[in-house]
């Protein structure tokens, strides 16, 4: 068995761009909008959601041929829980900071479509390793989106990124300058938009995947 | 004129398919349907009825624009050697107000022509003049104190996101100056509102007053002191205002929202012309008062208490009935939707402004709601007709 076959390389790297969750399947649009007002709740947001989704799809997996059908949902519910369940622990350990301002948005991961998503459409038929790749590469895909949205919202509308200050000081009107941070950028409507500009771009690099005209 | 009409002519070849100018062809074109009536007609259909095409519209709200233009220009340089204690004679006054508005109206249409100019020339159509108006709302709504790139920023934003992306001039859903005024509102509160930005307090250009501020000085528009529950409404210096200086408008606000005469005058000329409708003004009026009378009767709070005549001449009550909410392109097309939805912009306005502290102003927010709502009541209005005509019809 091939790890890294061309059919697996694929699996990897469509959620990434083509068929990014976020920008084209349209899922977990709502934690985009609510950690993404600064790009460090973004990253960690983004990994953990890389993290869990990965486990969670090898979990159900290596489950997928004694789970009985009409309780698949539940068990797959009890081990997302498990492991988001984890990750909120770990992160209130270790990340204390970044914890409080994710608040409740660690523990809504469990109600995050592209999870249960992953996991109904294709860790219920494909095996573990493929699964696993398909999770890190689901992940990735809606933590890019996360950190884009982030880095444009942190920028213009604190005028810093991860904390560190990138819009000087001096330019800021207090100081004597012009130079005034964009108040919307820090309110959810601007994510909005800019997952907007990010779609718009992703469909006018991919013209396969704009809508056709009925 | 014939002059001019020559030398476009001379040098339209270059601008065509092949011509070495082709990559400014729709500036050109944007420039010669501006100065000349088209000689090209429809192709299909006869909906012609009138000679009017939509540039001959717009310039014509344009027009209905300027008193109000010159009277803010005005009321800036009066508000600044008001608050200085500085006599000045009337051309002093409106020289400085000039110079503060006038970038203003060239930032705006600087940044949204240009933006209408590149994209029309990336989709190959032809520029669409809906800008004219927009370009010189923007200027008129917006406090003497707002920057310039901050300006600039938020054109671009309305022009692109409230516009283009919806497909151009007469797609847009939402009235585009309303737009750049909501996004300077959420993304620059500290310049779109409270007590300091009403009034240009530093001289421009070696014109203006060099002599320290008053004492007593608010410069609070007159909603904000009532939302700030100050019962009797001065002007920037602290002297009270009867309902005749409301009229007059020489108090602070938005450059060209403070003299319900000079909007008069704009309505006089959009009615007349036959480009606004009456049905749509008249009705936000009613809305308004209507409102106003009942928030008035139930007195719970400063604002509700504020006479309903004030509510109408105050704040951007007259300038949003008469230029925004009668936008052709936003406004419901069904005429007895003109009615509905001018009544409910009234209606918004008021309740926004009496019952949310956090907005001493709902015109804009109000306008803007109904904007959503106007396909949706128009939608209604054509079921209801075809439901009507089928039943009479079936009989």
């Amino acid at each position: 068995m091939d790890l890294f076959s061309k059919k697996n390389k694929e699996t990897f790297f469509t959620p990434l761009w083509v068929n990014n969750p976020v920008a084209t399947q349209v899922l977990g649009i709502c934690s985009a909008l609510a950690v993404t007002s600064k790009l460090e709740p973004a990253l960690v947001m983004g990994l953990s959601v890389t993290i869990i989704v990965a486990l969670a799809n090898v979990v159900i997996s290596l489950l997928r041929n004694t789970i009985p059908n009409r309780i698949r949902i539940i068990v797959q519910l009890v081990v997302v829980a498990m492991l988001v369940t984890i990750v909120s622990q770990v992160l209130k350990a270790f990340a204390y900071d970044v914890s409080v301002q994710l608040s409740v948005y660690v523990g809504l991961i469990i109600t995050n479509c592209i999870l249960m998503g992953r996991l109904e459409a294709f860790a219920m038929q494909n095996k573990p390793w493929e699964s696993f790749l398909d999770g890190v590469g689901s992940g990735l895909g809606y933590a890019l989106i996360l950190v884009i949205v982030g880095f444009f919202r942190e920028l213009l509308g604190s005028g810093t990124l991860l904390n560190f200050r990138v819009i000087p000081e001096c330019l800021y009107v207090k100081e004597g300058g012009f130079y005034m941070n964009n108040g919307l950028m820090v309110l959810p409507p601007m994510a909005l938009i800019i997952v907007a500009c990010v779609i718009w771009y992703q469909r006018a690099k991919n013209p396969d995947l704009q809508e056709k005209n009925n | 004129m014939k002059a001019l009409r020559n030398f476009l002519d001379k040098v339209k070849p270059s601008f065509e398919e092949g011509g070495k100018f082709h990559a400014f062809r729709s500036v050109f074109d944007g420039f010669e349907t501006f100065l000349f009536v088209p000689n090209t007609t429809a192709k299909r259909g006869s909906h012609i009825h009138d000679c009017i095409d939509s540039k001959r519209a717009m310039s014509m709200v344009v027009i209905a624009l300027i008193p109000a233009l010159l009277f803010g220009m005005y009321n800036v340089g009066y508000q600044h050697y008001l608050v200085h204690g500085e006599e000045a004679s009337f051309w002093a006054m409106f020289l400085f107000g000039f110079l503060a508005v006038l970038p203003k109206i060239v930032v705006a249409y600087a940044v949204g022509l240009g933006i209408e100019f590149v994209v029309a020339q990336w989709r190959n159509e032809e520029i669409q003049e809906g800008f004219l108006v927009s370009g010189m709302l923007i200027p008129l709504i917006v406090p003497v104190e707002c920057p310039l790139w901050i300006l600039a920023v938020a054109t671009a934003f309305a022009v692109i996101f409230a516009k283009e992306v919806f497909g151009g001039t007469g797609y847009n859903i939402f009235n585009v100056a309303l737009i750049t005024r909501a996004f300077l509102f959420f993304a620059y509160p500290v310049k779109m509102s409270g007590d300091a930005v009403w009034v240009a307090k530093d001289p421009l250009c070696c014109v203006g007053s060099e002599n320290a501020l008053l004492d007593g000085l608010t410069g609070a528009t007159p909603l904000g002191q009532v939302s700030t529950g100050i019962t009797e409404i001065t002007n920037a210096v602290g002297a009270s205002m009867s309902p005749m200086d409301m009229v007059i408008g020489l108090y602070p606000g938005s450059i060209g929202e403070t003299s319900v005469i000079a909007i008069a005058i704009g309505a006089i000329i959009l009615l007349w012309t036959g480009i606004a409708s009456w049905k749509t003004m008249l009705s936000v009026f009613a809305g308004g008062i209507l409102t106003a009378m009942m928030f008035n009767s139930i007195g719970a709070n400063d604002v509700m208490n504020l006479p309903w005549y004030e509510h109408i001449l105050l704040g951007g009550f007259c300038f949003g009935a008469v230029f925004m909410a009668t936008d052709p392109v936003t406004s419901p097309r069904t005429e007895c939707g003109k009615y509905i939805y001018g009544f409910l912009i009234g209606f918004v306005a008021i309740v926004i402004r009496c019952l949310n502290p956090g907005y001493p102003e709902g015109m804009m927010l109000a306008i803007l709601l109904m904007n959503l709502f106007a396909p949706l009541i128009d939608h209604c209005f054509v079921q209801s007709n075809i439901k009507r005509r089928l039943k009479r019809a079936n009989k």
